[in-house]
């Protein structure tokens, strides 16, 4: 058995394999299928400072390898997962990383205080590929000036570990992932979904409700791996890799372009124990070529 | 309600063309019995042979058979995800994730009188319904509906649970015309409703059920991704705002639901 232990600033986690948010819930549904502390962390559902209704149906259109999906950030507010999600987690043995949206840098900031006084939270997840009403409808991930703001608000309110989730949906994600290193993120992780469209030929309309949707799944892993690998080159603190990863040679990809950990989201839709395979794939990927520890491959493709 | 739900390698028993659009697969599990599974719950079937169907397709649970150990699924051709299910081969591997959602609230006395409405392959769900409702000692009524004869499924099986009544659109068997067109419907009095079918069929017999102030539960077929309430990709406008169809459904009592009946 090779060591798969790794960390993120600080963070230790059992083995490189996180769940991506909104595609695992809260770890709960996946209970029959998978041994939640078994994974190296479980980034839940995105979660705002108010409710959120979401966007209406349909919100999903499969699509060649891969899917587009509209949720809209539906969640019930920051309150309701203190009072009534949290306490459900808090005593299963891994590491619940919330993902944190908003529409203005004070939103963010205020839920990301709410969370950081959950104890058994270790770190937070911030989601800035969202849309900002504020600035006029553009995302905050989409701009070095927007990204700052969001980090730097959130920074000042919480103490732990601060993940920050980039947009793959901009000319330059190096720029943006060095301008959140400077405000004080602790790691990044990316990619989040690729804007897409899907249109019914036969019926004529569109087939999701708002028009457009972030494209997940295989079809977008080569755009992931090349972000991850860019952005592993330029930045200093820990990348977490993810974006189309199915098994474990795409996560061992994701580990040797540069990721210290990866995240699985689509994945678990078509398979929902993949996650344990994957993570019995990497060992056995590790044991194939003689390495002890998984920290050994990290960055390993110049 | 929360049951254990599997992933399970199935093998396919049989594999029956029953129209040129419809498929009858029956499946055992060869290592186990199968678990325990309730009318109106479905399984997220995977689609191995076609690789343009990436997700899996929800699909009723039409049958159970514990004395063969079998599970069946009634497939309708729609696209490509039905099209490579209905085209498997007997002894194939069917690999499913099972039993998912809440099934049909069975009625609490012996003699209520209980009719399923079920249009096309939204009949799927309703044999198991029948059976499990005979099992407890009551025996219902079948309204079934299709385009034409042809398009009527397993009616020999549903005559052994209950009466049958059939209303076809072109008049080839039973009655002419849509099933909310049917005579029973306005002769007969009934205490509960079970409807499966196309939305149009559904809302209609939704509608004749509120203005008779019968009780009435739909099955709904909202698109899916993960089909285990993680993804919040099938949800339906409800009284309680937007919910999945995959965890607190696929079965609806209509005061939940914001049709316009
Ligand atoms: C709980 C449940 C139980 C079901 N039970 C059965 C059953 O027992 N038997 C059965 O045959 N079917 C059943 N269905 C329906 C079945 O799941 C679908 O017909 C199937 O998933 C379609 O897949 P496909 O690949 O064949 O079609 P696809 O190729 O995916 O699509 C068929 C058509 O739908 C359109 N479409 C695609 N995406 C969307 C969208 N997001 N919104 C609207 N339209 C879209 C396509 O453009 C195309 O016109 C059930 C569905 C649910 C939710
Ligand atoms: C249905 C669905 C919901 C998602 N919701 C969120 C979310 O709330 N917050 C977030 O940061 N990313 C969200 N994502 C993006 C995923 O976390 C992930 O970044 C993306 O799907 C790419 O990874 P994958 O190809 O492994 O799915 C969602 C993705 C899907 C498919
Ligand atoms: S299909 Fe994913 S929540 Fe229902």
């Amino acid at each position: 058995m090779a060591n798969l232990t790794t960390d993120i600033a600080g963070l230790r986690l059992r083995n490189p394999v996180m769940t991506a948010s909104g595609t695992f819930g809260y770890g709960t549904e996946y209970e029959d299928f998978v041994p939640l502390e078994q994974l190296g962390g479980i980034i839940v559902k995105g979660t705002t400072l108010h409710p959120r209704q979401g966007n209406p149906y349909p919100r999903m259109a499969e699509t060649e390898g891969g899917m587009l999906n509209c949720v809209g950030l539906q969640n019930r507010g920051v309150d309701y997962f203190c009072q009534h999600i949290y306490p459900q987690l808090r005593d299963i043995p891994t590491n619940f990383i919330v993902n944190v949206s908003g529409n203005a840098p004070e939103d963010y900031a205020e839920c990301a205080a709410r969370i950081g006084e959950l104890e058994a939270i270790p770190a937070i997840e911030l989601n800035i590929s969202c849309p900002n009403v504020k600035h006029g409808g553009m995302a905050f991930g989409t701009t070095v000036e927007g990204a700052q703001s969001v980090v730097r608000a959130v920074r000042k309110a919480y103490g732990k570990t601060l993940i920050v989730k980039l947009s793959p949906n901009v000319t330059d994600i190096v720029a943006i992932a060095k301008a959140v290193e400077d405000e004080g993120a602790d790691a990044v992780s990316l990619i989040n979904t690729l804007m897409g469209m899907a249109i019914d030929a036969e019926k004529r309309c569109r087939l999701l409700s708002i028009g457009t949707g972030g494209l997940s799944g295989p079809a977008v892993k080569p755009v992931a791996l090349r972000m991850v690998w860019q952005v592993a080159h330029a930045v200093g603190i820990p990348v977490i890799g993810l974006g189309g990863i199915v098994s474990a040679t795409d996560a061992v990809e994701f580990l040797l372009a540069g990721a210290s950990a990866v995240e699985i989201g689509t994945a678990n839709f078509l398979d929902p124990a993949v996650t344990i395979k994957v993570i019995q794939g990497i060992n056995d990927y590790l044991e194939r070529h003689g390495f002890t520890s998984v920290k050994e491959i990290i960055g390993l493709c110049e | 309600m929360t049951h254990r739900k599997y992933i399970l390698d199935l093998t396919l028993t049989a594999v029956e063309q029953l129209n040129e659009r419809c498929a009858l697969l029956r499946a055992t599990d060869p290592t186990a019995p199968l678990p325990p599974m309730q009318a109106g719950q479905f399984a997220q079937l995977r689609v191995d042979n076609s690789p343009h169907a990436f997700l899996r397709r929800p699909i009723s649970i039409h049958n159970v058979d514990r004395e063969r150990n079998e599970v069946w699924f009634l497939v309708q051709i729609v696209g490509k995800g039905t099209k490579g299910l209905a085209q498997m081969k007997c002894h194939e591997r069917l690999n499913a994730v099972l039993p998912l959602g809440n099934g049909f609230t069975l009625p609490e006395r012996q003699t209520e009188r209980v009719l399923l409405v079920g249009g096309g392959v939204g009949v799927a769900p309703l044999l198991l319904l029948g059976k499990q409702l005979s099992e407890r000692g009551v025996r219902p009524t079948f309204l079934l509906g299709a385009r034409s004869e042809k398009d009527l499924l397993q009616t020999e099986h549903f005559r052994h649970y209950g009466d049958l009544h059939v209303s076809t659109e072109d008049g080839s068997l039973g009655e002419r015309g849509f099933v909310t067109q049917h005579p029973l419907m306005h002769e007969a009095h009934f205490d509960r409703v079970y409807v499966c079918g196309p939305k149009p069929m559904m809302v209609a017999v939704a509608h004749w059920a509120k203005s008779g102030n019968i009780w009435c539960e739909v099955s709904l077929e909202n698109r899916m991704a993960c089909g285990i309430g993680a993804c919040l990709c099938c949800v339906e406008d409800t009284s309680e705002g937007h919910v999945c169809v995959c965890t607190e459904g696929p079965v609806f009592n209509i005061e939940q639901l914001k049709w316009q009946i």
